[in-house]
């Protein structure tokens, strides 16, 4: 493993770490509670979670610029207590960049090689690779003032990867940038790892940045591990409740689980075959609620809103009974608003999560 | 699929170029345990610089007049109750006048973009470094006995307290305006017209808005006025005549003139506890300080004057700075061309004769006062630069009170500074009372606090995650001092200089006992001529204080085109 983390903890507050807290209030959280980690050599590996979650002071702690109050940071099997962030061979791109407003383009991205002691020649031609590789040949001699949002990113990627790092790690990496063009870079920095053989870990909060980018996906809760896998493993297996609705599924409720069948608020919900009976959460993705079904309806609702997503329209619904419902369906079958339509549930489109 | 409900970006996006202070965006709390090392290190530089050029001399001095047990005595004295009282009132009446006039022009040079403004900014600046003797001389000959008033209207100011208090406006009218209105300039027009748009009249926004965002300011200003002039030493000397006398003159009178070593020490005490508490009420403003503001560009907040009254409270501004600060300039340049046979060169061309008096010509001065205050700029600058770079690095409580420490010197009499000098630092392994270095050194305690008021706001605005970016990228703590905080401060350290090189080229109180005979500073062969009988002695005064004023002038006017002192507070 190139990375490897074990029980990384660290508590909130500047004298947690020694005594805790003493007196009233609540005891003091954990802003990483025993987080382990792993990334592999040429992985491309996204930490998700709604801020908060840890998942920036994560980052640092891997990178030696805050020491964690347990647990262990190695790197190739190394330890790294005690090493600073400076001699750790990482590269960390910021949320905002943090582009040295003192220097053009040129040498933000010659930093890494020239403290590194590259000669100067070296170190030119590199930076005129790099800007050749993030799409911005011959910028060089440009002020950093002068970019937009999209170059300033661009810069502050050739800059993280000037050094050659081990291991680059990206905070939010296209958090500042508009919908489309972050859609676009996301598709063009997977390429480019790719390619390169870059190995990376990135966080953020945007689970379609995370989907499109990562290997794989590690989602965080308040300072844990809430689930690890290929995008494709959580998107259609999330573990818990809480990465169910953080990936934007409404669809949760309690349930019982008897005879085949799910009970809960909406109804009896079928459920896949073999699942185990008792208490549970249960998931029923927006693909699964069938909107004008008549045969197996179990369920009147009215359309309360829709959302058009290209040739698909997402309805939320309000029913006779329990919480309200989020459903897909084709641009044309779409009811109108406020109509009174029978829904179903299909069991293919539930997952049964632990219970709450 | 993707379509969940998305977070906006977390915070505002920072402004670009340099970041502005208090505007870490948020989620960035990490900040507080940067507790480096190397904070402690370079804060040994400092301490012990003022430790043994400043703690060392003052305590012993007053250890030895506290030796003879007559504390209660002088404390009791109704003498002593008087001197006090009159320190205290002169200098809460010579802030408060000093608010009052300064404000306009410290409004005007920030809101206003006008020709000369520049020049205005650099000419306001040069009273602050003027030796006191002079400006006292100044205002006598505009307020006194065949002063300019009197020949106009018969009016004679020199008794009265009023000539002192004009003095004291007269010097610390800089400090207002830059402290204040260099805030001023950075505040975002946007918060007083937002405040306007909800129905705020001019006046209520400004009282609502804009005060309050100024509050931190003007009350550091308040208090450092308030601090000079509570120290207040050669103004009081030639204006105050028999009648008034502040703390630092009686000190000097005990010290030099009546030889009570004791009285003196003891009031040297009274001074120091008075001057404490006021740094302290500083420190804590400084902290409030702290509080994030919205910052912008100063360049973007002025604009031509609009409609008859900001005309009109721009032309106020320039006739108060004509009366109160021209004026005394002019007549010294004036009293300096004029002799017995009208105006010429005459004292000029005197300057550069040796007679019986001086050991060298009165012109040599000048290579002294420019060679000792290269000295004492570069002292400030090392000694000061590291104090800035420890308190940047280290924000523990026990820094902040070193933070409050390291301004003492701009409270402490200089005449006792000066005297204890001479009877510590003659033994060795310090033995430098023959030495030179000992003028720039004293000149440099008092150019320590300006570079660390200067250097500090700028070092503190550095974005801490640009040291860690650059740390990441493999660069050591030294190495990430020296390519971000460095060429960062590097604007800073050009008016840091220049503010250390002015104040030491005027400092009187501390080298007049320390200047060799033969190797006077200008202030200091200043008053010798002053103090010898004579036109044409009188004459040469006037004409080396005019060489001094230009110099000063000069050294501002160059800071100003290379860098305007924009955020420059004191």
């Amino acid at each position: 493993m190139l990375l490897e983390t074990t029980g990384v903890t660290v508590r909130f507050g500047p004298r947690a770490g020694r005594t805790g807290r003493t007196g009233r209030g609540p005891a003091p959280s954990a802003a990483l509670d025993a987080v382990d980690l792993t990334v592999a050599e040429h992985e491309i590996v996204c930490v998700l979670g709604p801020s908060g979650s840890g998942k920036s002071t994560l980052l640092r702690v891997i990178a030696g610029l805050q020491r964690p109050d347990a647990g262990t940071v190695r790197l190739a099997g190394r330890d790294q207590a005690g090493v600073p962030a400076h001699r750790r061979g990482l590269g960390l791109m910021f949320q905002d960049h943090q582009l040295f407003p003192h220097r053009d383009v040129g040498a933000n991205i010659a930093f890494g090689p020239r403290v590194r002691g590259e000669t100067r020649a070296v170190t030119a031609a590199r930076v005129a690779e790099l800007l050749e590789l993030v799409g911005l040949p011959g910028a060089a001699r440009r002020p950093v003032a002068s970019l937009s949002g999209g170059e300033q990113q661009r810069v502050a990627l050739a800059r993280a990867l000037a050094p050659r790092p081990r291991l680059l790690m990206l905070d939010e990496p296209l958090g500042q940038l508009d919908r489309g063009l972050r859609e676009r870079l996301v598709v063009e920095l997977r390429q480019l790892f790719r390619t390169l053989g870059t190995t990376v870990l990135a966080v953020t909060h945007d689970q379609g940045e995370a989907f499109a980018l990562a290997d794989r996906v590690v989602v965080m809760d308040r300072g844990r591990i809430a689930q690890s896998g290929s995008p494709v493993a959580v998107w259609e297996r999330p573990a818990s409740a809480f990465v169910a609705r953080f990936l934007g599924f409404r669809n949760v409720v309690q349930a019982v689980v008897r005879d085949g069948a799910a009970e809960t608020a909406w109804g009896r919900v079928p459920v896949p075959d073999g699942s185990p009976p008792g208490p549970a959460q249960l998931l029923i993705r927006p693909a699964g609620v069938r909107v004008g079904e008549t045969e197996h309806a179990v369920l009147r609702c009215v359309v309360t809103a829709r959302t058009f997503r290209g040739d698909h329209v997402v309805l939320l619904l309000t029913p006779e009974r329990g919480p309200r419902l989020e459903a897909i369906c084709l641009l044309r079958e779409a009811p109108r608003e406020g109509a009174t339509v029978p829904v179903g549930f299909r069991g293919e489109e539930t997952v049964l999560l632990p219970p709450g | 699929m993707g379509t969940a409900p998305g977070t906006p970006p977390a915070g505002p996006r920072p402004a670009r170029g340099f970041p502005a202070p208090g505007r870490r965006p948020p989620g960035h709390g990490a900040g507080r345990r940067r507790a480096r090392p190397a904070g402690s290190a370079l804060l040994a530089l400092p301490a012990v610089f003022f430790a043994v050029f400043f703690g060392y001399p003052v305590v012993a001095i007053t250890a030895r007049g506290l030796g003879e047990g007559r504390a209660l005595e002088v404390l009791t004295a109704p003498g002593t109750r008087q001197v006090l009282w009159f320190t205290l009132w002169q200098a809460a009446a010579s802030t408060a006048l000093t608010l009052v006039l300064a404000l306009p022009a410290a409004y005007a040079l920030a809101r206003f973009a006008f020709p000369g403004r520049n020049l205005l900014r650099a000419l306001i600046t040069v009273p602050f470094v003027m030796p006191t003797v002079v400006v006292g001389s100044a205002f006598l000959a505009l307020l006194g006995r065949g002063g300019l008033l009197e020949q106009l209207w018969g009016v004679r100011l020199d008794t009265s307290v009023w000539a002192i208090l004009l003095a004291h406006v007269f010097f610390n009218f800089s400090v207002v305006v830059r402290t204040v209105g260099g805030l001023w300039a950075q505040l975002d027009p946007g918060q007083e017209e937002a405040a306007r748009m909800l129905g705020a009249g001019p006046f209520a926004a400004w009282r609502r808005v804009t005060l309050p965002a100024l509050a931190p300011a003007l009350a550091a200003a308040a208090l450092m006025v308030f601090l000079f002039t509570f120290t207040s030493f050669g103004v009081i000397q030639v204006l105050g005549g028999p009648r008034f006398a502040t703390l630092e003159v009686e000190i000097y009178r005990q010290t030099a003139q009546l030889l009570d070593l004791p009285a003196a020490a003891v009031l040297t005490l009274v001074q120091f506890g008075a001057v404490a508490a006021v740094l302290a009420l500083h420190a804590w403003t400084v902290r409030r300080r702290e509080t994030a503001l919205r910052l912008v560009d100063p360049e973007r907040t002025a604009r031509r004057p609009r409609g008859a009254g900001q005309w009109a409270l721009l032309g106020g501004v320039l006739l108060t700075v004509a009366v109160l600060l021209v004026l005394p300039l002019g007549v010294l340049v004036e009293r300096s061309l004029s002799g017995p046979d009208g105006y010429g060169l005459a004292h000029y061309r005197a300057l550069f004769a040796s007679d019986g008096t001086f050991l060298v010509a009165p012109w040599e001065a000048v290579h002294n006062s420019l060679r000792y205050g290269a000295v004492a700029t570069l002292i400030a600058l090392v000694v000061g630069g590291a104090a800035a770079a420890a308190l940047t690095t280290d924000a523990g409580r026990l820094v902040r009170g070193f933070d409050a420490l390291l301004m003492l010197p701009l409270g402490t009499s200089a005449v006792t500074v000066g005297f204890g000098f001479l009877i510590t630092l003659d033994a060795p392994p310090l033995d430098l009372r023959s030495s030179w270095i000992l003028v720039p050194l004293a000149q440099a305690l008092v150019g320590v606090p300006f570079v660390i008021r200067i250097m500090l706001p700028v070092l503190r605005a550095v974005d801490d995650r640009l040291r860690q970016a650059a740390a990441v990228l493999g660069a050591s703590p030294a190495r990430v001092w020296r390519e971000i905080d460095l060429p960062l401060a590097r604007r800073a350290l050009l008016p840091a200089a220049g503010f250390a090189f002015a104040v030491s080229l005027g400092e009187f109180g501390a080298t007049v006992f320390l200047a060799r005979p033969d190797a006077p500073t200008l202030p200091v062969a200043v008053a010798r001529l002053l103090g010898r009988a004579g036109e044409s002695a009188y004459g040469q005064a006037m004409a080396l204080s005019t060489v001094l004023m230009a110099v000063c002038l000069l050294t501002l006017l160059a800071l100003e085109r290379i860098r305007p002192l924009r955020a420059g507070g004191f």
